[in-house]
């Protein structure tokens, strides 16, 4: 997967669960800060992102996960 | 199987740390059919619920809110006839109300903490009375509430009352042969968990206190016990709280 396709199916993820607008997602942005997603919001982002990109995300982890671009070298790696 | 037949509803799943979501999953491995409910979040539980070796329904449930109990037994219907047993495996205190803040914490958020942690114990028990079957069981989950620990505060308020209400629903559900049993688990690294600020204090002393060692992240000796709780191998135990603990209780240094 690419960048940009792990970014947009992040998108689609906070869209379902946050009700983000698709258009405000990008690698720079924060999940708390720029995109309002609370930490329960959070935890079922990081559920729905497991499931979706067949990766395990530690708890210890999630804290380290700040940013959209965050979450993608993330989902790269794992 | 310990649980052949047996048709139990599970609250308290949020994440697959969760104690009830390794209630739910030794449950389902034991033969029995289960639902469970769900809050605040009904679809992070139903993501959740998929990681289960069946998905059982998930059902809506803040345990505080009268309506939404009173509806409870029909709802379960809708999956289940009867029950055999109720897991009540729920537990919430405002911020104020832990971490130190004893001294100050306002009336309102003990009362929060009363509502959710201890009350909804006797609420969870009188909204399904309607299903529960002779020889049925109930069982929640506590955390030795006979002593003081630092940070834990007015959850370990809560959980005292929680002890002494197992033992009254022990009393009034005797007659219909319900049996009302506790677990009182060491500390697990679960949401709940994590969220009390300070909870490493009690991380440290308890794998080396406890005679037979602790795993702060395994969920399943608890587990096993509210299973064997549920099953027909208590039938004359009520009122009663077993510790899962490593042996911590039991030393005194
Ligand atoms: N984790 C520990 O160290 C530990 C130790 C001993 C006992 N316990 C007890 O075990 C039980 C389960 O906690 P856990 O550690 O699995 O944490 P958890 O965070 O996974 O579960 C707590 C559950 O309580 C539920 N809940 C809170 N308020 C509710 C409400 N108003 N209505 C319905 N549900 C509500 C939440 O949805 C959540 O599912 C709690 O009673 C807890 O006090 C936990």
């Amino acid at each position: 997967m690419t960048r940009e396709e792990i970014t947009a199916g992040l998108a689609e993820i906070l869209e379902e669960v946050a009700g983000v607008n698709p258009e405000d997602v990008s690698e720079e942005k924060s999940f708390t800060e720029d995109l309002d997603v609370d930490s329960l919001s959070m935890v079922e982002v990081v559920v729905a992102a497991e499931e979706k990109f067949g990766v395990k995300i530690p708890d210890d982890e999630v804290q380290n996960l700040k940013t959209v671009g965050d979450a993608v070298n993330f989902i790269l790696k794992g | 199987m310990l649980l052949e037949g047996k048709k139990i509803l599970v609250t308290g799943v949020i994440t697959d740390q969760s104690i009830a979501f390794s209630v739910a999953k030794l449950a389902l491995e034991q033969g029995a059919e289960i639902v469970l409910t769900a809050y605040p979040r009904p679809t992070l539980v139903e993501r959740i619920a998929k990681r289960l070796p069946t998905t059982p329904p998930v059902i809506p449930l803040d345990v505080t809110n009268p309506e939404e109990l009173a509806g409870l037994a029909d709802k379960v219907k809708e999956y289940l006839p009867t029950l055999d047993g109720v897991v009540h495996s729920i537990g919430f205190a405002p911020q104020t109300a832990l971490g130190g803040n004893f001294l100050e914490t306002p009336w309102e958020d003990v009362a929060t903490a009363l509502h959710a942690s201890t009350y909804s114990y006797k609420s969870l028990a009188a909204a399904l009375l309607p299903l529960l079957q002779p020889g049925g069981s109930v069982v929640g989950l506590t955390f030795d509430a006979t002593v003081s620990y630092p940070v834990y505060d007015w959850m370990g308020v809560a959980k005292a009352g929680l002890e002494s209400a197992s033992r009254y629903l022990a009393r009034y559900l005797g007659e219909k042969g319900i049996r009302s049993n506790l677990v009182s688990a060491g500390p697990l690294r679960s949401m709940a968990a994590k969220s009390i600020p300070g909870f490493e204090k009690f991380e440290e002393s308890w794998a080396e206190r406890a005679p037979l060692r602790w795993e702060l992240t395994n969920q399943e000796p608890a587990a096993k016990a509210v299973i064997a709780l549920l099953s027909d191998w208590f039938p004359a135990t009520t009122g009663e709280i077993v510790h899962v603990d490593g042996g911590y209780h039991a030393m005194a240094g």
